[in-house]
This record gives C-alpha cells, sequence and structure tokens, in this order.
C-alpha cells in the first residue's frame, strides 16, 4: 500500500485536483441558477410547486442514466467534463433552490413587513434583509449539495471527465483494492472536509437561535461518515488479507485489453505464448475508453494491445498525420520519454477505416481506389456510421479530400452499415479494415490512394520493468509483422460471426502459424 | 365641528377593499385625519382596523375609492417616499435580527443616505427619548431585548426620519399588562410633545381612551360612529 502510494502519489494528486474543480464548478453554475430561481418562485407562488417538482424529479434520475441520456445531446452532451458538469448541476439544483425557499419563506412575516413599510425597495428587502437572515439556511442547502456532488463526480468518470472516479472504476474493473481506496479514502475525506467547512460559515450566519432540523442533518451526515469509515476499513482489511496472501511472483506478467474483440484477440495472444513457456498470466482484459492506458502507466497492467494512430491522437494530443512510419516513430520516442513505456514492433495489420463497396460492384466498375469510385459517388447512396461522420479524421475531411459528392448520406449505427451495404440499401461505406464481415459479405476495400486515413497499425505497449522477462521479448519479436490484416479479419470473423470461443479460435491460429 | 387645518393629512373617500373579489374587508369608508390629532381605530380582531392602516402607506391598494395623503391618492406616490415619510409601528416590532438596535433605529435615514455623523446623533436622541440610555442599547441586537424594549426601538424607528404620520398597528398588544400601561403613559406624554399626526388601532378600550384624542369604532370594514374622546 505505501509502495502504491509513493508510485501514485503526484496521480492521486491531480485526480483529487479534477475531482475538486468538478465540483467546484458545478456548484458554482448551480448556485448561480438556483439562488435567482429560488428567489424568484418565493415572489411567483404559482411557479413554487412545478418548480420544486422538477428539481425533484432530476435528483430521482439514477446518475448513470442521466449521464447517458446526456451524451448524445449536443451543446451540453458528449464525452467529457461538460457533461459531467451538467450532470452534478442538475443533482445540486434541489436542495440550494429548496433551502432557498424555505429560508426566505421562513423569516418572520414582521420583519419583511416593517422592511416594506420603511420604505426599504423590492432589492433593499432582498439584499439587506432577506438573503441575509435566510444565508444560513441557503449555506445548509449548498452545503448539501456540495456533499452530494462530491459523491456523483465519482460517476463522472465514466463520462470520461476524470476525477476519483476513475481510481474507483479502474479499482473494480481490474479487482484491484488499492485503487477502489485511492479513490474512495479521498472522496470521503473531502465530503468531511466540506461538511465542516460548511458548518463553521453558516454558523457564522446564523442570527437566530439554532434550528431544530439541523442537529438531525448533521447527525445523518457523520453517520454517513462513519459508514464510509468502516466499509473502507473493510475493504483495506480485505485488500491486505488478499494481497498477503498471495506471494508476489516475478514470472506473472498481467495482460490487458480494450472492450473490443480484436483487443482481446491481441491480448489472448500474447497470454497463450506465456503460457506456453510456462509463465503465469493474468487477464484484465474489456478495458473500455482509455482505461487501458491509465492502467499501464499505473502499472496495473504490464502490457497491452494499442493502435499508433490512436496513441498519437487521443493520447499524445497530436493533429492526425499520415505517414505510418513517422506516426510509429514518434509515438514510441514519446512513450519511452513520457511514460517509460515501450512500444513493440508493428504486428503487420492497419485497422484504420475502410471505404468498403460491394464486390460485384467492384468487379463490374472495377474499381481499385477510392479515386476510381469518386466519379459513380453521384449515383451512389452513402451510410456512415456517428463516429465517422463527426471526427475529425472523418466524413467531411474524407468527402473534400476525394471531392466526393453522394446522392445522399445516411449517419447510422456502424453496425448496421455493413448490412446496409450488402442489402443494397446503401453503396459505399466506412468501417474497419479488420472487420470479419468484409470477407463473410463479400466486400471490397478500396485502396486509400490519396493516404487521407491516418495509420492504426497495431502495436503491443508494454512497460519497461516487464520487459526484464526474457520469454516475453522473444515473444514479441516472433510476433512483428505476423498478422495481416486478412488474418485479423477471418480471426475476428471466427469469434464475431461464427460466434466461437476467443480462447479456441486463438490457440488454432498459434498452432497453425507454429508459435506455440 | 372645529378644523384646525383645511385639508385633512389623511383622507379616505368611499374606500372598499377585497381580495379578488372576495368579500369586502373594508367596505366604502369614508374618513378625515387632521394634521396633529390621534385617531384611534378601535374594534374586534378582524374588522379591518388593520387593513385601513395598511391602505394609508399603499402597503394595500383600494380596490375601489381612493386614500389621499396630504391630498394625493396613495396610488399617485411613489410608494418608498410615502413610505419614508410614514412611521410605522407594528405589534411584533418587525426589528431586523441581523441589525444592532442603533442599525434597527438608523434605518430610514440610512436609506436616505443622511451622514454618519447626523444618523449617530439621530439614533442617540431618538434611543433617549424612548426611555434606552444609548450607550448601554446601541450596540445589543435585538434578542438580547425584553419585549417593551424592543416595542421602544420599534417606535424610535418609526419616528427616525421624523415623519409628519405615524401609524402604529396594536404596538403595545403583545406586552405584559404592566409594561404596557407605563408605555402607554409614556407615549402618551411623546405625543403631545411630538405634534404627530398618529392613527392608532387597537381592540383596547381603555388604550383609546388614553391615547385618542379621536376615536372610531370600527365593525365589520365601516366606522359605526365616531367620537372625540369626551363624548
Amino acid at each position: 500500500m505505501i509502495e502504491f502510494l509513493k508510485a501514485n502519489w503526484s496521480d492521486i494528486l491531480s485526480h483529487i485536483g479534477q475531482h475538486v474543480w468538478l465540483v467546484f464548478v458545478s456548484i458554482a453554475i448551480a448556485v448561480a441558477i438556483a439562488l435567482p430561481l429560488g428567489i424568484l418562485i418565493t415572489r411567483r407562488k404559482r411557479l413554487r410547486s412545478p418548480v420544486l417538482a422538477i428539481a425533484n424529479v432530476m435528483q430521482t434520475i439514477p446518475s448513470l442514466a442521466l449521464f447517458g441520456f446526456l451524451i448524445p445531446l449536443p451543446f451540453i452532451g458528449g464525452i467529457g467534463p461538460r457533461t459531467a458538469i451538467v450532470a452534478l448541476v442538475f443533482y445540486a439544483l434541489l436542495p440550494i433552490i429548496r433551502n432557498t425557499v424555505t429560508g426566505i419563506l421562513g423569516i418572520d412575516k414582521s420583519v419583511r413587513e416593517a422592511a416594506v413599510a420603511m420604505g426599504m425597495t423590492d432589492a433593499q428587502v432582498l439584499l439587506q434583509v432577506e438573503l441575509p437572515l435566510a444565508m444560513s439556511v441557503i449555506l445548509t442547502g449548498v452545503r448539501v449539495a456540495v456533499v452530494i456532488t462530491i459523491g456523483v463526480a465519482i460517476i463522472a468518470a465514466e463520462v470520461g471527465a476524470g476525477g476519483l472516479g476513475e481510481y474507483i472504476f479502474r479499482g473494480l474493473r481490474l479487482n484491484d483494492n488499492r485503487l477502489l481506496l485511492a479513490g474512495a479514502v479521498p472522496s470521503a475525506l473531502m465530503a468531511l472536509v466540506a461538511d465542516f467547512g460548511f458548518g463553521v460559515i453558516e454558523k457564522r450566519f446564523d442570527t437566530s437561535a439554532p434550528h431544530a432540523g439541523k442537529r438531525s442533518l448533521r447527525l445523518l451526515v457523520w453517520v454517513t461518515a462513519i459508514v464510509a469509515v468502516m466499509t473502507i476499513g473493510f475493504v483495506s482489511w480485505r485488500g491486505f488479507h488478499k494481497r498477503s496472501s498471495a506471494s508476489p511472483n516475478h514470472a506473472r506478467v498481467t495482460v490487458g485489453s480494450k472492450d473490443f474483440t480484436e483487443s482481446i484477440l491481441l491480448a489472448e495472444i500474447v497470454a497463450q505464448m506465456l503460457e506456453a513457456q510456462n509463465v503465469e498470466v493474468d487477464r484484465r482484459f474489456d478495458l473500455g475508453g482509455n482505461l487501458a492506458h491509465s492502467a499501464i502507466v499505473g502499472a496495473q497492467i504490464d502490457l497491452y494491445p494499442e493502435y499508433t494512430g490512436t496513441a498519437f491522437t487521443a493520447i499524445l494530443h497530436h493533429q492526425p498525420i499520415t505517414d505510418p512510419k513517422a506516426v510509429y516513430n514518434q509515438v514510441k520516442s514519446e512513450y519511452e520519454t513520457q511514460f517509460n513505456l515501450w512500444v513493440s514492433p508493428p504486428l503487420g495489420f492497419d485497422n484504420t477505416f475502410a471505404i468498403l463497396v460491394r464486390g460485384e460492384d467492384a468487379r463490374r466498375f472495377n474499381l481499385k481506389t477510392i479515386s476510381e469510385a469518386a466519379r459513380y459517388a453521384p449515383q451512389w447512396r452513402a451510410g456512415f456510421g456517428h463516429d465517422f461522420m463527426n471526427r475529425q479524421d472523418g466524413y467531411p475531411g474524407f468527402s473534400r479530400s476525394y471531392g466526393l459528392h453522394f446522392a445522399g448520406v445516411s449517419d447510422m449505427s456502424l453496425d448496421l452499415t455493413y448490412t446496409a451495404l450488402a442489402s443494397r440499401k446503401v453503396d459505399m461505406i466506412a468501417g474497419n479494415s479488420t472487420d470479419g464481415r468484409i470477407a463473410a459479405l463479400d466486400l471490397v476495400q478500396l485502396e486509400d490512394d490519396r493516404h487521407y486515413f491516418p495509420p492504426y497499425e497495431a502495436v503491443y505497449v508494454g512497460r519497461k520493468a516487464a520487459l526484464s522477462n526474457n520469454d516475453l521479448v522473444l515473444i514479441m519479436n516472433k510476433l512483428a509483422g505476423a498478422i495481416s490484416t486478412d488474418e485479423m479479419r477471418k480471426l475476428n470473423y471466427e469469434v464475431d460471426g461464427a460466434k466461437r470461443d476467443k480462447k479456441n479460435v486463438v490457440h488454432e491460429w498459434l498452432v497453425k502459424k507454429g508459435f506455440v | 365641528m372645529p378644523r384646525k387645518n383645511h385639508t385633512p393629512l389623511v383622507e379616505f373617500r368611499d374606500v372598499s377593499y377585497a381580495v379578488n373579489g372576495g368579500r369586502p374587508i373594508i367596505d366604502r369608508l369614508s374618513l378625515q385625519v387632521a394634521q396633529g390629532e390621534t385617531l384611534v381605530l378601535l374594534g374586534e380582531s378582524g374588522c379591518g382596523k388593520t387593513t385601513t392602516l395598511r391602505l394609508v402607506n399603499r402597503l394595500l391598494a383600494p380596490s375601489a375609492g381612493e386614500v389621499l395623503v396630504e391630498g394625493k391618492a396613495t396610488t399617485e406616490w411613489d410608494a418608498i417616499r410615502l413610505r419614508r415619510r410614514t412611521g410605522y409601528v407594528i405589534q411584533e416590532a418587525g426589528l431586523f435580527p441581523h441589525f444592532t438596535v442603533a442599525e434597527n433605529v438608523a434605518l430610514v435615514p440610512s436609506l436616505e443616505k443622511w451622514d454618519d455623523d447626523r444618523i449617530a446623533n439621530r439614533v442617540s436622541e431618538l434611543l433617549s427619548l424612548v426611555g434606552l440610555d444609548p450607550k448601554i442599547f446601541s450596540d445589543r441586537y435585538p434578542r438580547e431585548l425584553s419585549g417593551g424594549q424592543k416595542q421602544r426601538v420599534g417606535v424610535a424607528r418609526a419616528l427616525a426620519a421624523d415623519p409628519p404620520l405615524l401609524l402604529m398597528d396594536e404596538p403595545f398588544g403583545a406586552l405584559d399588562p404592566l409594561t404596557r400601561a407605563s408605555l402607554q403613559k409614556e407615549f402618551a406624554e411623546l405625543k403631545s410633545r411630538l405634534e404627530k399626526t398618529v392613527i392608532f388601532v387597537t381592540h383596547d378600550v381603555r388604550e383609546a381612551l388614553l391615547l385618542g384624542s379621536r376615536i372610531a369604532l370600527m365593525e365589520t370594514g365601516r366606522i359605526g360612529s365616531k367620537s372625540h374622546k369626551d363624548f
């Protein structure tokens, strides 16, 4: 545990920073919305119950459902902190609105009447009398909102907003209690500190005798805190127990993968080759988004399959370029200097966007390249996945680069485009070059003769430390250039199309290649 | 009827008041208050006394008829101006709990942007006037005061900007009998010195007789009979 903290100290701090930032921004926005809204509905009685009802309903929406709902929305949706903040604001609104209303309406009627009768303007009544007197109740609302937001912000990691939730989700996926604790303990402490801090501020604003309701709130918060501490205690005890029973084995290699078939197959290939050398293997597959990358940087996995284009744009944040060699070299050197990670030689195939047409069309019109197909485009309909339609290196640049003008373009689910093409609903699609259905449905990939698409060469990314394992180095060398695009398509098809077991598919292939 | 002034300070002309077309709380009320007199509105609770008072400083606007203050209809007045020229004392005092006694008394003068020295002088003058030692009470908060002390501060606050008209809504109603009696007596003296026009609401006949130069009996939104004190 101590070692883990030493290794991840700055990373944990930066996640705490992200978490605090998410909470802070969300609460600031929520206060900016809820306070005026609360004041408004103390003035407009008819709006009061509908507004409170809506805020109430917002709070009952399960957070994951809310995030899921927000992702496809324009402007406020998408992936990243913005979506998370929108959701967090939703949750923070109710307590602040409710307490603003309660606080203001709870002011002694004679005080407000006196204020008006003394000739105070509406603004003076609000700013000099109502808000100061309601302040401690409003602050209680903000405090509840902050504590809720600190908790819900954990879920924000699911939409890529960062924060301590990243540790918790990574911990759950990897079944690693140290990671769970690295997320849970700081967020619990944060909630306690926020609660205590607001309690102190509230007291300063409290002009009347203590309210009865406050005591029960404080009790609730402390009970929650005690339960949280007990849970953490239990989890860490369990974690310690588990870890001490598993003696450290240096020959052990932890192989990770992303959450789609091809990545899992590539990870399984390495895993089985290691096992053939009697090396013990831990499989940590199905790491979605950039979880695999965070996991290897945090030393929770030793190795996982990656694509040079993904590393180049999504991880290193460069603009896409088209020269495969340049991309590979830059990824390799920057991974080494930035993350102390090693990048294997390319495996021999490229999983980029594949512009596909029906085989019969390709043969009839003798089409080999996208340029050749461009003159048929005005009579064709195209069907593209949402991702391709929207991403930087997708449709807009692609059509411009080849001067393509279609009779129509449909924005549809990527999965559906294959069947839409085969069943003549559309005439050109953009699939993945290694998709098993290309062969199965008799589709033809047109050559990207203008080199528009950035390269997505498959490689393995490994921790330097893990390479002290000689077997692993040997295996990496064996696999260099060993998998062609055609072979990868077939492997994918065996699993996705023929629904066969991944381990068996990999084993057969390894035997056929003579790798085991 | 002897009249000192030509225009009454406050005049109700056929005033009715009802909430959203319901039964009228004030029903075709006509009444005049001359400068310098103390009119006591006497009646059971619920007869419309407080509503009558609130129509004067435009906390309410009449549904029919008009209320004139200094010869001008309240609806023509800038409500804020009118209220700052009208002292108002209510039963619960309505002191601001987050203001000190001095700040409470200084409320209207500071809204009127008097300079600080003038306000400070006025505050201690008024606190002395209502029988509170400024040195002791200025920095206290309302929660540290007794009921009688609160009401004294309430009176001082109403007088702060030296308004010609004072509206008092059962100001001594919530006090214990002893405190009430002494405050009533003090206020009777204070009133004769200040020469204010006062409209005073009460349901206490003895209080009405003690303080009023004229008494109007109110019954369900109308004036039953008016009379000089010496009827």
